[in-house]
């Protein structure tokens, strides 16, 4: 092999524009012109508009081609791109200078699309296992101090902080404990969770073996939804590539520690993201959520104390044990520390992940990195947070990102996804979609999520259709008080948060009289 | 298959998966895997491996979109109904899918040889709308797109 190394990711939306085949023709038309070259199948970017995104190693750095497709490929190598020539009209110049990814604050996310995901000897060559180094040396309670000090709140949407969790698992005694990682990442709009799994595995595997070891659990699973096929193939690569460095298993790095990781596969069911129906669902049963108290800290997966922790918390911890607590609480602000990997979806012209410090706006998410909306039309609404996200009107994208300035105006930054909607969106029909959403996953357990999603479907059918209109909004936020006030988790108790959004700031779309403001 | 040859494959995956805790997710997706569905009449066979009443299976099975108790055709679609894609044109998408193939969301093609069935998020959402056809993901999909990848797989229509 020559010192030539082409990158095509393997990432799910890269493969979903073509990159295996880009990656094929590759192969063939280096072999053709006698090019001798190797081939990583990295990460992705984030950076989904250029995808499949081609990189070539040059002594200056790495160069970007992009997006290419299998028509390009012989004109690419006409042009000089095997030699890192930037003359081609799709050359996208040195990858670190794209102003997309230059100017984000990546921290969990460095890694990404730079290293071969299931190379143990790419991530130790890229900071990795560094933390889980430091922490064989430091006792159990010093590992959790450091998540503690770090800041870090759950990932996944409820924002607790991750070090309380870790503090109770390590001081609940039992015979066996377990870490389980949540990577049933259903929201519509979030990708980042897919992301880590398919293009730096090792961090996630790394962040749970600290955790185990933090917390005395010898075992931990990871369950990925069905909807999700090639992030389990890479999870099980990266674990049997760990497991043979001898960074996973019995007597990790001869330290003594024991930890033993497996995946487990979900049904697509989107309850299952909550976590006390995770580990039902984990259990073999239907994923129906468990009333709390008890803590799965304390009764959790089998009845036995249980670390559950989202994609991104866990995969956060190497960094803060490597780098150190203050290093990551230095980035954010108020009371969320570090920062978040922002996903742009929907309706955007250059759609990807952006991380970013807390404290970030919508406004700058959304032009100065999402260049604004695909289809060339105003941007009328923004979901934040998910499914369960509130629909945020231009009024609100200049609040800073994080999780008490959201929850002030009844939003949610959630796991960070943002679904942009142009002004031919139809809010009422999201408000319906929301209801008919939740309908159809509720679990069942609790009355006001099973039967107030059905009778919210019907009563914004009613409204839509002007049916004593203004009659029946009473009765829809009076069904949305209860179900936020009287659900079990968050489906139900959420729901209302998209409908009542949208009834907000977008009345005109439910037949509604604009409140004329001047008169008021 | 036949009934016996299908729970000969059903009694060696209660085998294979016997010493596994909370083991009932995997043991269904292995039958579905090895069968392309779990056959009813398998259901009690499942129930007494692993300890569990018929009923209880039945509903685990029935609770999972994921699991099936009837064989889908040869190739399945799934086209993605979440919001990010509904942003995108989702809605007017499995409109078309649903044209093209003869029948309606849940169903089989005119000809047996797709299911079509709706999605919630297939983590595509920057590249949206999205579908998969047998678990291969493919995003930015256009009606034309659709036909094109469509006939990749056989003519349905």
């Amino acid at each position: 092999m020559s010192g030539l190394t082409i990158y095509v990711p393997r990432d799910s939306a890269a493969l979903a524009v073509g990159a295996e085949r880009v990656a094929e023709r590759i192969a063939q038309e280096a072999a053709i012109r006698g090019v001798s070259f190797g081939m990583v199948r990295n990460g992705s970017r984030g950076l989904f508009w250029l995808e499949p995104m081609v990189e070539v190693s040059t002594p200056a750095g790495r160069v970007a081609y992009g997006p290419v497709t299998i028509d390009d490929v012989a004109d690419l190598f006409d042009a000089g791109f095997a030699e890192g020539a930037q003359t081609h009209p799709l050359s996208l110049g040195l990858t670190d200078e794209i102003p997309y990814l230059k100017k984000q604050e990546r921290l969990t996310f460095a890694r990404m699309g730079i290293t071969d995901p299931v190379s143990v000897a790419d991530y130790e060559a890229h900071e990795g296992y560094a933390g889980l180094r430091r922490a064989l040396g430091l006792k159990p309670e010093e590992v959790v101090q450091q998540v503690l000090d770090s800041g870090l709140r759950g990932r996944g949407g409820a924002a607790f902080p991750a070090g309380i969790k870790w503090k109770t698992v390590m001081a609940t005694p039992a015979a066996q404990k377990y870490i389980v990682c949540n990577a049933d990442e259903g929201d519509s709009g979030t990708f980042s969770d897919r992301m880590t799994m398919e293009g730096d595995p090792l961090m996630l595997v790394e962040g749970m073996t600290i955790a185990g070891i933090a917390t005395g659990a010898t075992k931990g699973y990871v369950y990925i939804r069905s909807e999700y096929p090639h992030a389990i193939a890479t999870m099980n690569e990266a674990i049997r590539a760990a497991e043979a460095a001898g960074f996973l298993g019995e007597n990790i790095l001869g330290s003594g520690q024991t930890f033993w990781l497996e995946v487990r596969k979900g049904a697509g069911s989107y309850v299952c993201g909550e976590e006390t129906a995770l580990l039902e669902s984990l259990e073999g049963k239907r994923g129906i959520v468990r009333a709390k108290p008890p803590l799965p800290a304390i009764t959790g997966l089998f009845g036995q104390p249980t670390l559950i922790n989202n994609v991104i918390t866990l995969a956060s911890v190497p960094l803060i044990l490597a780098r150190g607590a203050e290093y990551y609480r230095d980035f954010g602000v108020g009371r969320s520390r570090g920062t978040l990997p922002m996903q742009l979806a929907g309706n955007i012209k250059h759609g990807g992940l952006v991380e970013k410090a807390f404290g970030v706006t919508l406004r700058e998410l959304l032009y100065d990195y999402g260049g604004g909306s695909a289809s060339g039309r105003p941007i009328k609404a923004v979901q934040v947070g998910g499914p369960l996200g509130a629909y945020l009107p231009e009024s609100q994208w200049d609040l800073p990102l994080d999780y008490e300035a959201y929850a002030a105006v009844g939003g949610t930054v959630g796991h960070g996804g943002i679904v942009v909607h142009d002004d031919t969106a139809d809010l009422s029909k999201l408000a319906r979609y929301a209801m008919e959403f939740c309908a159809i996953e509720s679990c069942g357990k609790c009355t006001p999520c099973r039967i107030g999603s059905t009778r919210g479907v019907e009563v914004i059918d009613k409204i839509r259709a002007d049916n004593k209109r203004v009659e029946h909004v009473i009765l829809l936020r009076d069904l949305c008080n209860t179900m936020v006030h009287g659900s079990l988790c968050a489906m139900g108790g959420m729901t209302p948060f998209p409908v009542l959004s949208a009834l907000d700031h977008f009345p005109q779309d439910f037949g509604l009289v604009v409140p004329d403001r001047k008169a008021a | 298959m036949s009934e016996s040859d299908e729970l000969a494959a059903v009694r060696q995956v209660l085998i294979e998966r016997a010493e596994e805790p909370g083991a009932l997710l995997p043991i269904l997706h292995d039958v579905q895997d090895a069968l392309g569905y779990i056959p009813p009449h398998t259901v009690t066979t499942i129930a007494e491996g692993v300890n569990l009443s018929r009923a209880e299976v039945h509903g685990v099975i029935t609770y999972y979109h994921h699991f099936r108790s009837a064989p889908a055709a040869r190739h399945v679609i799934q086209i993605c109904r979440a919001e990010a894609c509904q942003s995108m044109g989702a809605d007017a998408l499995l409109a078309h899918a649903e044209l093209r193939l003869g029948c309606s969301a849940h169903g089989h093609s005119k000809d047996g040889n797709f299911t079509l069935e709706p999605a919630f998020c297939l983590g595509l959402c920057a590249s949206s709308p999205a579908m998969t056809i047998n678990e291969e993901p493919h995003a930015r999909m256009t009606p034309r797109s659709f036909d094109a990848l469509v006939a990749q797989y056989g003519d349905c229509a």
